[in-house]
Protein backbone atom coordinates (compact mmCIF):
# COMPACT_ATOMS: atom_id res chain seq x y z
CA UNK A 1 0.00 0.00 0.00
CA UNK A 2 1.46 3.32 -1.29
CA UNK A 3 2.17 6.38 1.64
CA UNK A 4 -0.68 7.97 -0.14
CA UNK A 5 -3.38 5.88 -0.07
CA UNK A 6 -2.26 5.25 3.63
CA UNK A 7 -2.78 8.61 5.14
CA UNK A 8 -5.71 9.08 2.51
CA UNK A 9 -7.04 5.80 4.45
CA UNK A 10 -6.31 7.10 7.76
CA UNK A 11 -7.53 10.26 7.23
CA UNK A 12 -11.20 8.31 6.15
CA UNK A 13 -10.69 6.79 9.44
CA UNK A 14 -10.71 10.34 11.12
CA UNK A 15 -13.10 11.73 8.89
CA UNK A 16 -15.68 9.03 9.73
CA UNK A 17 -14.85 9.10 13.38
CA UNK A 18 -16.07 12.77 13.32
CA UNK A 19 -19.57 12.21 12.30
CA UNK A 20 -18.66 12.77 8.35
CA UNK A 21 -19.82 9.80 5.77
CA UNK A 22 -16.09 8.56 4.23
CA UNK A 23 -18.07 7.09 1.20
CA UNK A 24 -18.45 11.08 0.22
CA UNK A 25 -14.48 11.35 -0.12
CA UNK A 26 -14.22 9.29 -3.19
CA UNK A 27 -17.60 10.12 -4.97
CA UNK A 28 -17.06 11.72 -7.73
CA UNK A 29 -20.34 13.88 -8.18
CA UNK A 30 -19.05 15.21 -4.89
CA UNK A 31 -17.25 18.27 -4.50
CA UNK A 32 -14.38 18.34 -2.40
CA UNK A 33 -10.97 18.96 -0.72
CA UNK A 34 -9.18 16.85 1.34
CA UNK A 35 -5.56 18.01 2.83
CA UNK A 36 -3.64 15.88 5.46
CA UNK A 37 -1.30 18.35 7.09
CA UNK A 38 0.27 19.92 4.54
CA UNK A 39 -0.91 17.73 1.73
CA UNK A 40 -3.19 17.84 -0.61
CA UNK A 41 -4.99 13.99 -0.78
CA UNK A 42 -8.14 15.23 -2.89
CA UNK A 43 -9.00 17.61 -4.67
CA UNK A 44 -12.28 17.10 -6.82
CA UNK A 45 -14.20 19.79 -8.76
CA UNK A 46 -17.88 19.27 -9.86
CA UNK A 47 -20.32 20.97 -12.27
CA UNK A 48 -20.64 24.93 -11.07
CA UNK A 49 -18.26 24.46 -7.89
CA UNK A 50 -13.99 25.33 -8.93
CA UNK A 51 -11.75 24.16 -6.13
CA UNK A 52 -8.19 25.83 -7.09
CA UNK A 53 -5.34 24.63 -3.82
CA UNK A 54 -2.13 24.75 -3.96
CA UNK A 55 0.50 23.14 -1.26
CA UNK A 56 2.75 25.84 0.88
CA UNK A 57 5.41 25.56 2.94
CA UNK A 58 3.24 25.80 5.83
CA UNK A 59 0.12 24.34 4.74
CA UNK A 60 -2.77 25.08 1.72
CA UNK A 61 -4.30 27.84 -0.29
CA UNK A 62 -7.67 27.18 -1.69
CA UNK A 63 -9.56 29.28 -3.37
CA UNK A 64 -13.30 27.76 -4.30
CA UNK A 65 -15.78 29.29 -6.16
CA UNK A 66 -19.43 28.44 -6.81
CA UNK A 67 -20.52 30.01 -10.19
CA UNK A 68 -23.45 32.61 -10.49
CA UNK A 69 -26.64 31.12 -10.39
CA UNK A 70 -25.48 27.53 -9.75
CA UNK A 71 -27.24 25.30 -6.93
CA UNK A 72 -25.55 22.62 -5.56
CA UNK A 73 -26.95 19.42 -5.24
CA UNK A 74 -24.74 18.36 -3.15
CA UNK A 75 -22.78 19.51 -0.25
CA UNK A 76 -19.25 20.50 -0.68
CA UNK A 77 -17.05 18.46 1.34
CA UNK A 78 -13.88 19.55 3.16
CA UNK A 79 -11.50 17.80 5.30
CA UNK A 80 -8.75 19.22 7.17
CA UNK A 81 -6.82 17.71 9.03
CA UNK A 82 -2.55 16.79 11.03
CA UNK A 83 -2.55 12.84 11.93
CA UNK A 84 1.09 13.26 13.58
CA UNK A 85 1.05 14.22 16.92
CA UNK A 86 3.00 16.91 16.34
CA UNK A 87 2.47 20.07 13.44
CA UNK A 88 1.16 23.23 11.59
CA UNK A 89 -1.42 23.58 9.24
CA UNK A 90 -2.16 26.70 7.77
CA UNK A 91 -4.94 27.24 5.53
CA UNK A 92 -5.68 29.91 3.34
CA UNK A 93 -9.05 29.99 1.55
CA UNK A 94 -11.21 32.34 -0.56
CA UNK A 95 -15.09 30.97 -0.77
CA UNK A 96 -16.42 33.09 -3.53
CA UNK A 97 -20.46 32.46 -4.42
CA UNK A 98 -21.67 33.91 -7.17
CA UNK A 99 -24.63 36.28 -7.72
CA UNK A 100 -27.49 33.61 -7.06
CA UNK A 101 -25.79 30.84 -6.30
CA UNK A 102 -26.90 28.43 -3.33
CA UNK A 103 -24.23 25.64 -1.59
CA UNK A 104 -23.54 24.39 1.33
CA UNK A 105 -20.38 23.11 3.08
CA UNK A 106 -19.58 20.13 5.08
CA UNK A 107 -15.98 20.61 6.81
CA UNK A 108 -14.47 18.28 9.66
CA UNK A 109 -11.47 19.61 10.75
CA UNK A 110 -9.43 15.95 12.22
CA UNK A 111 -6.79 15.74 14.99
CA UNK A 112 -6.98 12.93 16.21
CA UNK A 113 -3.42 11.73 17.75
CA UNK A 114 -2.51 15.54 18.58
CA UNK A 115 -0.24 16.40 21.22
CA UNK A 116 1.58 19.71 19.99
CA UNK A 117 -0.59 20.36 16.98
CA UNK A 118 -1.26 24.18 15.61
CA UNK A 119 -4.48 24.77 13.23
CA UNK A 120 -4.56 28.38 11.37
CA UNK A 121 -7.80 28.96 9.12
CA UNK A 122 -7.71 32.11 7.25
CA UNK A 123 -10.57 32.28 5.15
CA UNK A 124 -12.04 35.03 3.38
CA UNK A 125 -15.78 34.26 2.38
CA UNK A 126 -17.31 36.06 -0.21
CA UNK A 127 -21.66 35.54 -0.64
CA UNK A 128 -22.45 37.49 -3.70
CA UNK A 129 -25.89 39.11 -4.56
CA UNK A 130 -29.09 36.85 -3.19
CA UNK A 131 -26.34 33.73 -2.71
CA UNK A 132 -26.84 31.66 -0.15
CA UNK A 133 -24.13 29.99 1.57
CA UNK A 134 -24.43 27.56 4.44
CA UNK A 135 -20.96 26.72 5.93
CA UNK A 136 -21.01 23.69 8.82
CA UNK A 137 -17.53 22.65 10.63
CA UNK A 138 -17.31 20.27 12.61
CA UNK A 139 -14.31 19.48 14.62
CA UNK A 140 -12.71 15.93 16.23
CA UNK A 141 -9.91 16.61 18.74
CA UNK A 142 -7.91 13.97 20.32
CA UNK A 143 -8.38 13.55 24.08
CA UNK A 144 -4.74 14.55 24.95
CA UNK A 145 -5.57 18.50 24.61
CA UNK A 146 -2.61 19.54 22.44
CA UNK A 147 -4.33 21.23 19.89
CA UNK A 148 -4.49 25.10 19.10
CA UNK A 149 -7.34 25.83 16.69
CA UNK A 150 -6.91 29.14 15.30
CA UNK A 151 -10.23 30.18 12.54
CA UNK A 152 -10.44 33.47 11.26
CA UNK A 153 -13.36 34.39 8.76
CA UNK A 154 -14.08 37.50 7.03
CA UNK A 155 -17.08 37.46 5.55
CA UNK A 156 -19.15 40.06 3.10
CA UNK A 157 -22.76 39.24 2.16
CA UNK A 158 -24.11 40.81 -1.05
CA UNK A 159 -27.64 41.96 -1.01
CA UNK A 160 -30.68 39.73 -0.39
CA UNK A 161 -27.83 37.08 0.62
CA UNK A 162 -27.41 34.88 2.90
CA UNK A 163 -24.73 33.14 5.31
CA UNK A 164 -25.30 30.65 7.42
CA UNK A 165 -22.26 29.05 9.51
CA UNK A 166 -22.25 26.50 12.74
CA UNK A 167 -19.26 25.48 14.27
CA UNK A 168 -18.90 22.54 16.39
CA UNK A 169 -16.16 21.00 18.76
CA UNK A 170 -17.35 18.66 20.90
CA UNK A 171 -15.05 15.62 20.81
CA UNK A 172 -12.15 15.12 22.41
CA UNK A 173 -10.49 17.88 24.10
CA UNK A 174 -10.68 21.67 22.51
CA UNK A 175 -7.10 22.55 23.38
CA UNK A 176 -6.60 26.61 22.83
CA UNK A 177 -9.42 27.69 20.43
CA UNK A 178 -9.58 31.26 19.35
CA UNK A 179 -12.13 31.65 16.88
CA UNK A 180 -12.63 35.49 15.32
CA UNK A 181 -15.19 35.99 13.05
CA UNK A 182 -16.22 39.31 11.50
CA UNK A 183 -19.44 39.70 9.43
CA UNK A 184 -20.32 42.52 6.84
CA UNK A 185 -23.96 42.42 6.38
CA UNK A 186 -25.21 44.17 3.01
CA UNK A 187 -28.94 45.61 2.47
CA UNK A 188 -31.74 42.90 3.08
CA UNK A 189 -28.72 40.54 3.84
CA UNK A 190 -28.67 37.91 6.53
CA UNK A 191 -25.97 36.29 8.47
CA UNK A 192 -26.16 33.59 11.70
CA UNK A 193 -23.27 32.74 13.42
CA UNK A 194 -23.41 29.55 15.64
CA UNK A 195 -20.74 28.44 17.52
CA UNK A 196 -20.83 25.33 19.79
CA UNK A 197 -17.95 23.90 21.88
CA UNK A 198 -17.11 21.55 25.18
CA UNK A 199 -14.36 22.70 26.99
CA UNK A 200 -12.68 20.16 29.81
CA UNK A 201 -9.34 20.23 31.22
CA UNK A 202 -7.19 23.14 30.87
CA UNK A 203 -8.98 24.03 27.42
CA UNK A 204 -8.96 27.56 26.65
CA UNK A 205 -11.76 29.09 24.60
CA UNK A 206 -12.11 32.30 23.50
CA UNK A 207 -14.58 33.51 21.13
CA UNK A 208 -15.79 36.54 19.25
CA UNK A 209 -17.94 37.12 16.81
CA UNK A 210 -18.65 39.91 14.97
CA UNK A 211 -21.78 41.21 13.10
CA UNK A 212 -21.86 44.74 11.09
CA UNK A 213 -25.07 45.24 9.71
CA UNK A 214 -24.26 47.69 7.48
CA UNK A 215 -27.11 47.33 4.61
CA UNK A 216 -30.52 48.91 4.80
CA UNK A 217 -33.15 46.14 6.79
CA UNK A 218 -30.01 43.69 7.41
CA UNK A 219 -30.34 41.05 9.82
CA UNK A 220 -27.95 38.52 11.65
CA UNK A 221 -27.64 36.23 14.64
CA UNK A 222 -24.22 35.93 16.76
CA UNK A 223 -25.17 32.53 18.79
CA UNK A 224 -22.39 30.70 21.07
CA UNK A 225 -23.42 27.52 23.77
CA UNK A 226 -20.57 26.86 25.60
CA UNK A 227 -20.06 24.05 27.72
CA UNK A 228 -17.11 24.48 30.53
CA UNK A 229 -15.78 21.47 32.79
CA UNK A 230 -12.40 21.02 34.87
CA UNK A 231 -10.44 23.85 34.49
CA UNK A 232 -11.36 24.92 31.59
CA UNK A 233 -11.76 28.91 30.62
CA UNK A 234 -14.01 30.62 28.24
CA UNK A 235 -14.65 33.99 27.05
CA UNK A 236 -17.65 34.55 24.81
CA UNK A 237 -17.63 38.20 23.03
CA UNK A 238 -20.95 38.77 21.09
CA UNK A 239 -20.39 42.28 18.68
CA UNK A 240 -23.26 43.68 17.03
CA UNK A 241 -22.84 46.79 15.05
CA UNK A 242 -26.22 48.85 13.94
CA UNK A 243 -24.93 50.97 10.41
CA UNK A 244 -28.41 51.00 8.55
CA UNK A 245 -31.88 51.71 9.00
CA UNK A 246 -33.95 48.94 9.62
CA UNK A 247 -30.77 46.62 10.51
CA UNK A 248 -31.67 44.22 13.59
CA UNK A 249 -29.27 42.00 15.47
CA UNK A 250 -29.25 39.74 18.13
CA UNK A 251 -26.43 38.27 20.21
CA UNK A 252 -27.19 35.16 22.16
CA UNK A 253 -25.14 33.38 24.62
CA UNK A 254 -25.32 30.32 26.75
CA UNK A 255 -22.32 29.05 28.79
CA UNK A 256 -22.58 26.42 31.12
CA UNK A 257 -20.35 25.75 33.92
CA UNK A 258 -19.68 22.47 35.23
CA UNK A 259 -16.94 22.30 38.22
CA UNK A 260 -16.17 24.15 40.81
CA UNK A 261 -12.68 25.38 39.02
CA UNK A 262 -14.31 26.23 35.25
CA UNK A 263 -14.62 30.07 34.56
CA UNK A 264 -16.50 31.66 31.85
CA UNK A 265 -17.32 35.04 31.10
CA UNK A 266 -19.98 36.53 28.43
CA UNK A 267 -19.14 40.12 27.04
CA UNK A 268 -22.19 41.61 24.56
CA UNK A 269 -21.01 44.81 22.61
CA UNK A 270 -23.96 46.57 20.99
CA UNK A 271 -23.76 49.50 19.14
CA UNK A 272 -26.45 51.39 16.96
CA UNK A 273 -25.16 54.46 14.87
CA UNK A 274 -28.34 54.64 12.80
CA UNK A 275 -31.78 55.82 15.18
CA UNK A 276 -33.41 53.24 13.06
CA UNK A 277 -31.77 50.06 13.90
CA UNK A 278 -32.36 47.58 16.48
CA UNK A 279 -29.52 45.57 18.79
CA UNK A 280 -30.46 42.82 21.56
CA UNK A 281 -28.90 40.59 23.36
CA UNK A 282 -28.91 37.59 25.91
CA UNK A 283 -26.81 35.39 27.98
CA UNK A 284 -27.25 32.87 30.59
CA UNK A 285 -23.60 31.78 32.14
CA UNK A 286 -23.44 29.50 35.15
CA UNK A 287 -25.01 26.19 36.81
CA UNK A 288 -27.39 24.38 34.52
CA UNK A 289 -31.16 25.67 34.96
CA UNK A 290 -32.40 23.79 38.03
CA UNK A 291 -36.02 23.66 36.86
CA UNK A 292 -34.85 21.99 33.88
CA UNK A 293 -32.50 19.12 35.97
CA UNK A 294 -35.89 18.99 38.25
CA UNK A 295 -38.05 18.18 35.14
CA UNK A 296 -36.15 15.63 33.70
CA UNK A 297 -35.17 14.12 37.59
CA UNK A 298 -39.07 14.22 37.88
CA UNK A 299 -39.11 11.88 34.95
CA UNK A 300 -36.96 9.26 36.73
CA UNK A 301 -33.33 10.14 35.41
CA UNK A 302 -30.53 10.63 38.04
CA UNK A 303 -29.71 14.20 38.37
CA UNK A 304 -26.44 13.71 36.78
CA UNK A 305 -28.36 12.21 33.45
CA UNK A 306 -30.07 15.02 33.28
CA UNK A 307 -27.28 17.54 33.29
CA UNK A 308 -25.75 15.42 30.33
CA UNK A 309 -29.04 15.39 28.43
CA UNK A 310 -29.25 19.44 29.23
CA UNK A 311 -25.40 19.73 28.11
CA UNK A 312 -25.93 17.34 24.97
CA UNK A 313 -29.22 19.48 23.40
CA UNK A 314 -27.52 22.90 23.93
CA UNK A 315 -24.40 21.39 22.05
CA UNK A 316 -25.84 19.27 19.45
CA UNK B 1 -51.86 6.20 47.95
CA UNK B 2 -50.29 9.27 49.09
CA UNK B 3 -50.40 11.07 52.59
CA UNK B 4 -49.38 14.20 53.96
CA UNK B 5 -49.35 14.30 57.60
CA UNK B 6 -49.00 17.50 59.32
CA UNK B 7 -46.50 19.11 56.64
CA UNK B 8 -45.12 22.46 57.01
CA UNK B 9 -42.72 24.56 55.00
CA UNK B 10 -41.13 28.02 56.20
CA UNK B 11 -38.78 29.67 53.85
CA UNK B 12 -36.80 32.54 55.11
CA UNK B 13 -38.23 32.24 58.54
CA UNK B 14 -41.93 32.82 56.66
CA UNK B 15 -44.96 30.07 57.31
CA UNK B 16 -45.74 28.87 53.68
CA UNK B 17 -47.18 26.11 54.39
CA UNK B 18 -48.73 24.48 57.55
CA UNK B 19 -50.90 21.58 59.09
CA UNK B 20 -51.02 20.09 55.84
CA UNK B 21 -53.05 16.76 56.14
CA UNK B 22 -53.84 15.52 52.65
CA UNK B 23 -55.07 11.61 52.01
CA UNK B 24 -54.89 10.70 48.33
CA UNK B 25 -56.89 7.72 47.72
CA UNK B 26 -55.75 5.26 45.01
CA UNK B 27 -57.46 5.64 41.72
CA UNK B 28 -58.52 8.72 42.77
CA UNK B 29 -58.46 12.41 41.04
CA UNK B 30 -57.89 14.70 43.62
CA UNK B 31 -58.38 18.74 42.87
CA UNK B 32 -56.36 21.18 44.90
CA UNK B 33 -58.83 24.42 44.46
CA UNK B 34 -57.37 27.75 45.76
CA UNK B 35 -56.73 31.19 44.73
CA UNK B 36 -53.28 32.19 43.47
CA UNK B 37 -50.62 32.63 45.91
CA UNK B 38 -52.01 30.14 48.66
CA UNK B 39 -49.23 27.68 48.50
CA UNK B 40 -50.60 25.28 45.75
CA UNK B 41 -47.77 24.82 43.65
CA UNK B 42 -45.48 25.15 46.38
CA UNK B 43 -47.63 22.12 47.83
CA UNK B 44 -46.65 20.67 44.71
CA UNK B 45 -43.25 20.89 44.75
CA UNK B 46 -43.09 19.70 48.28
CA UNK B 47 -44.57 16.34 47.30
CA UNK B 48 -41.94 15.98 44.18
CA UNK B 49 -39.36 17.01 46.66
CA UNK B 50 -38.26 19.82 44.58
CA UNK B 51 -34.96 21.69 45.83
CA UNK B 52 -35.51 24.33 48.61
CA UNK B 53 -39.13 22.26 49.25
CA UNK B 54 -38.34 19.84 51.86
CA UNK B 55 -40.72 20.15 54.61
CA UNK B 56 -39.67 21.61 57.69
CA UNK B 57 -42.53 19.58 59.50
CA UNK B 58 -44.44 16.61 59.12
CA UNK B 59 -44.02 13.86 56.67
CA UNK B 60 -44.56 13.08 52.97
CA UNK B 61 -45.79 9.27 52.65
CA UNK B 62 -46.43 7.25 49.24
CA UNK B 63 -47.78 4.15 49.55
CA UNK B 64 -46.95 3.19 53.32
CA UNK B 65 -43.45 4.34 52.58
CA UNK B 66 -42.12 7.73 54.16
CA UNK B 67 -40.23 9.24 51.09
CA UNK B 68 -39.66 12.99 53.31
CA UNK B 69 -36.02 12.36 52.81
CA UNK B 70 -36.10 10.94 49.04
CA UNK B 71 -34.67 12.92 46.21
CA UNK B 72 -37.07 13.71 43.08
CA UNK B 73 -35.45 10.93 40.89
CA UNK B 74 -36.41 8.33 43.62
CA UNK B 75 -39.48 9.42 44.01
CA UNK B 76 -39.87 9.25 40.58
CA UNK B 77 -38.57 6.01 39.90
CA UNK B 78 -41.44 5.13 42.29
CA UNK B 79 -44.39 6.06 40.25
CA UNK B 80 -44.54 9.74 41.24
CA UNK B 81 -43.73 12.65 38.79
CA UNK B 82 -44.92 16.26 38.00
CA UNK B 83 -46.33 18.59 35.44
CA UNK B 84 -44.90 21.91 36.24
CA UNK B 85 -47.25 25.25 35.65
CA UNK B 86 -44.94 26.92 33.42
CA UNK B 87 -42.89 23.73 31.96
CA UNK B 88 -39.41 24.24 31.31
CA UNK B 89 -37.86 24.77 27.77
CA UNK B 90 -35.33 22.48 26.33
CA UNK B 91 -32.74 23.17 23.11
CA UNK B 92 -31.81 20.35 20.69
CA UNK B 93 -34.06 17.98 22.29
CA UNK B 94 -36.77 16.87 20.25
CA UNK B 95 -40.76 15.95 21.79
CA UNK B 96 -39.84 12.08 20.65
CA UNK B 97 -37.10 12.20 22.80
CA UNK B 98 -38.56 13.99 25.46
CA UNK B 99 -41.19 11.52 25.80
CA UNK B 100 -38.62 8.91 25.35
CA UNK B 101 -37.20 9.62 28.51
CA UNK B 102 -40.39 9.79 30.59
CA UNK B 103 -41.32 5.82 28.62
CA UNK B 104 -37.85 5.16 29.96
CA UNK B 105 -39.03 6.32 33.49
CA UNK B 106 -41.61 3.97 33.58
CA UNK B 107 -41.26 0.88 35.20
CA UNK B 108 -43.58 -1.13 32.10
CA UNK B 109 -41.90 0.89 29.50
CA UNK B 110 -45.19 3.22 28.89
CA UNK B 111 -46.90 4.35 25.84
CA UNK B 112 -44.98 5.10 22.87
CA UNK B 113 -44.54 8.89 21.97
CA UNK B 114 -46.63 9.01 19.45
CA UNK B 115 -49.70 7.51 21.18
CA UNK B 116 -48.91 10.03 24.15
CA UNK B 117 -49.29 13.16 21.36
CA UNK B 118 -52.59 11.64 20.47
CA UNK B 119 -53.91 11.42 23.70
CA UNK B 120 -53.18 15.10 24.86
CA UNK B 121 -54.42 16.19 20.92
CA UNK B 122 -51.24 16.84 18.97
CA UNK B 123 -50.51 15.08 15.76
CA UNK B 124 -47.31 12.84 16.03
CA UNK B 125 -46.32 13.59 12.59
CA UNK B 126 -45.91 17.38 13.40
CA UNK B 127 -44.91 17.23 16.90
CA UNK B 128 -42.38 14.38 17.37
CA UNK B 129 -39.88 16.03 15.63
CA UNK B 130 -40.26 19.57 16.99
CA UNK B 131 -37.57 20.89 19.72
CA UNK B 132 -38.64 21.15 22.81
CA UNK B 133 -37.85 25.38 23.41
CA UNK B 134 -39.70 28.16 22.59
CA UNK B 135 -40.42 27.72 19.27
CA UNK B 136 -43.67 25.69 20.92
CA UNK B 137 -46.66 28.15 22.26
CA UNK B 138 -47.09 28.00 25.64
CA UNK B 139 -50.18 25.89 25.06
CA UNK B 140 -48.26 23.25 23.10
CA UNK B 141 -45.35 22.76 25.47
CA UNK B 142 -48.38 22.80 28.65
CA UNK B 143 -49.94 19.60 26.31
CA UNK B 144 -46.06 18.13 25.48
CA UNK B 145 -45.91 17.90 29.37
CA UNK B 146 -48.82 16.16 29.91
CA UNK B 147 -47.69 13.85 27.14
CA UNK B 148 -44.63 12.91 28.92
CA UNK B 149 -46.39 12.51 32.36
CA UNK B 150 -48.35 10.04 30.08
CA UNK B 151 -45.57 8.13 28.82
CA UNK B 152 -44.41 7.60 32.37
CA UNK B 153 -47.24 5.95 33.47
CA UNK B 154 -47.20 7.14 36.96
CA UNK B 155 -48.59 5.98 40.33
CA UNK B 156 -49.47 9.46 40.93
CA UNK B 157 -49.60 12.21 38.80
CA UNK B 158 -49.13 15.93 39.91
CA UNK B 159 -50.54 18.54 37.76
CA UNK B 160 -50.00 22.02 38.62
CA UNK B 161 -52.65 24.18 36.65
CA UNK B 162 -52.94 22.08 33.15
CA UNK B 163 -55.88 23.38 32.47
CA UNK B 164 -53.78 27.67 32.07
CA UNK B 165 -53.22 28.83 28.55
CA UNK B 166 -54.92 26.20 27.24
CA UNK B 167 -58.10 27.03 24.77
CA UNK B 168 -61.29 26.11 25.60
CA UNK B 169 -61.59 23.79 22.66
CA UNK B 170 -58.61 21.59 23.84
CA UNK B 171 -59.43 21.66 27.74
CA UNK B 172 -62.16 18.30 26.88
CA UNK B 173 -58.80 16.47 25.64
CA UNK B 174 -56.63 17.45 28.60
CA UNK B 175 -59.30 16.31 30.85
CA UNK B 176 -60.00 12.91 29.16
CA UNK B 177 -56.06 12.42 29.52
CA UNK B 178 -56.27 13.27 32.85
CA UNK B 179 -58.77 10.63 33.54
CA UNK B 180 -56.37 7.95 30.99
CA UNK B 181 -53.80 8.99 34.10
CA UNK B 182 -56.08 7.89 36.69
CA UNK B 183 -56.64 4.31 35.01
CA UNK B 184 -55.89 0.99 36.65
CA UNK B 185 -55.31 2.48 39.96
CA UNK B 186 -53.35 5.62 39.69
CA UNK B 187 -53.95 8.71 40.80
CA UNK B 188 -54.00 12.12 40.01
CA UNK B 189 -53.36 15.16 42.28
CA UNK B 190 -54.84 18.17 40.06
CA UNK B 191 -54.16 21.67 40.82
CA UNK B 192 -56.21 24.44 39.89
CA UNK B 193 -58.24 27.42 40.52
CA UNK B 194 -60.58 26.77 38.29
CA UNK B 195 -64.30 25.50 39.69
CA UNK B 196 -64.72 23.87 35.86
CA UNK B 197 -61.45 21.81 36.53
CA UNK B 198 -61.97 20.74 40.07
CA UNK B 199 -65.17 19.26 39.02
CA UNK B 200 -64.07 16.97 36.98
CA UNK B 201 -62.11 15.12 40.10
CA UNK B 202 -63.33 12.30 41.90
CA UNK B 203 -62.68 14.53 45.22
CA UNK B 204 -61.55 18.06 46.32
CA UNK B 205 -59.42 19.87 49.04
CA UNK B 206 -59.59 23.59 49.38
CA UNK B 207 -56.28 25.09 50.28
CA UNK B 208 -56.08 28.72 51.71
CA UNK B 209 -52.88 30.45 53.60
CA UNK B 210 -51.24 27.37 52.98
CA UNK B 211 -53.45 25.27 54.92
CA UNK B 212 -56.27 22.91 54.01
CA UNK B 213 -59.78 24.32 54.76
CA UNK B 214 -61.98 21.46 53.85
CA UNK B 215 -61.96 18.29 51.60
CA UNK B 216 -64.82 16.86 50.24
CA UNK B 217 -66.76 16.31 47.30
CA UNK B 218 -65.65 18.42 44.36
CA UNK B 219 -68.89 20.36 43.73
CA UNK B 220 -69.48 21.35 47.75
CA UNK B 221 -65.66 22.23 47.39
CA UNK B 222 -66.23 24.36 44.39
CA UNK B 223 -69.34 26.38 46.23
CA UNK B 224 -67.11 26.49 49.14
CA UNK B 225 -64.58 28.01 47.06
CA UNK B 226 -66.71 30.37 45.04
CA UNK B 227 -68.87 31.87 47.94
CA UNK B 228 -65.68 32.55 50.21
CA UNK B 229 -62.36 32.06 48.98
CA UNK B 230 -62.70 34.54 45.44
CA UNK B 231 -62.66 37.46 48.25
CA UNK B 232 -60.62 35.77 50.87
CA UNK B 233 -58.41 38.32 52.01
CA UNK B 234 -56.23 35.54 53.79
CA UNK B 235 -53.88 34.83 51.13
CA UNK B 236 -50.94 34.72 53.28
CA UNK B 237 -52.48 34.71 56.98
CA UNK B 238 -49.41 33.38 59.25
CA UNK B 239 -49.69 30.22 60.59
CA UNK B 240 -52.21 29.22 63.05
CA UNK B 241 -54.54 32.23 62.40
CA UNK B 242 -56.48 30.95 59.92
CA UNK B 243 -59.86 31.26 59.69
CA UNK B 244 -62.10 28.46 59.62
CA UNK B 245 -64.69 29.35 57.07
CA UNK B 246 -68.20 28.13 56.36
Amino acid sequence: MSDYTKEFLAMSKAYEASGGDPASLSDGRIAGLMVSHRRILRSNDAPGVRIEGEETPTGVKAKITVDPGVHVERPVHLCFGVLPKEGTQEIVSEFLVGEGAKASFLAHCVFPNAVKVRHVMDARIHVGKHASLEYSETHYHGEEGGVEVLPTARITIGEGGSYRSLFKLVQGAAGELRIDYEADIGKDALCELDARVYGKRNDAIRIKESLFLNGEKSRGLAKSRIVASDHCTSEVVGEAVGNAPGARGHVDCVEIVRGKDARVSAVPRLLVTDDRAKLTHEAAIGSVDKKQVETLMARGLTEEESVDVVVRGILR
Amino acid sequence: MLDLVDVGLAVVGRQILHDINLHVLPGEIHAILGMNGTGKSTLASVIMGLSGFSPTSGKVVFQGEDITALSISGRAKRGITLAWQEPARFEGLTVGEYLELGRHGSPGGGPPPGECLLMVGLPPDRYLQRTVDATLSGGERKRVELASVLSMEPRLSILDEPDSGIDALSLNRILDAVRILARNGASVLLITHQNEIAASADRASSLCGGTILKTGDPLAIGRFFRNHCRECPHGSVPHGEVPLHE
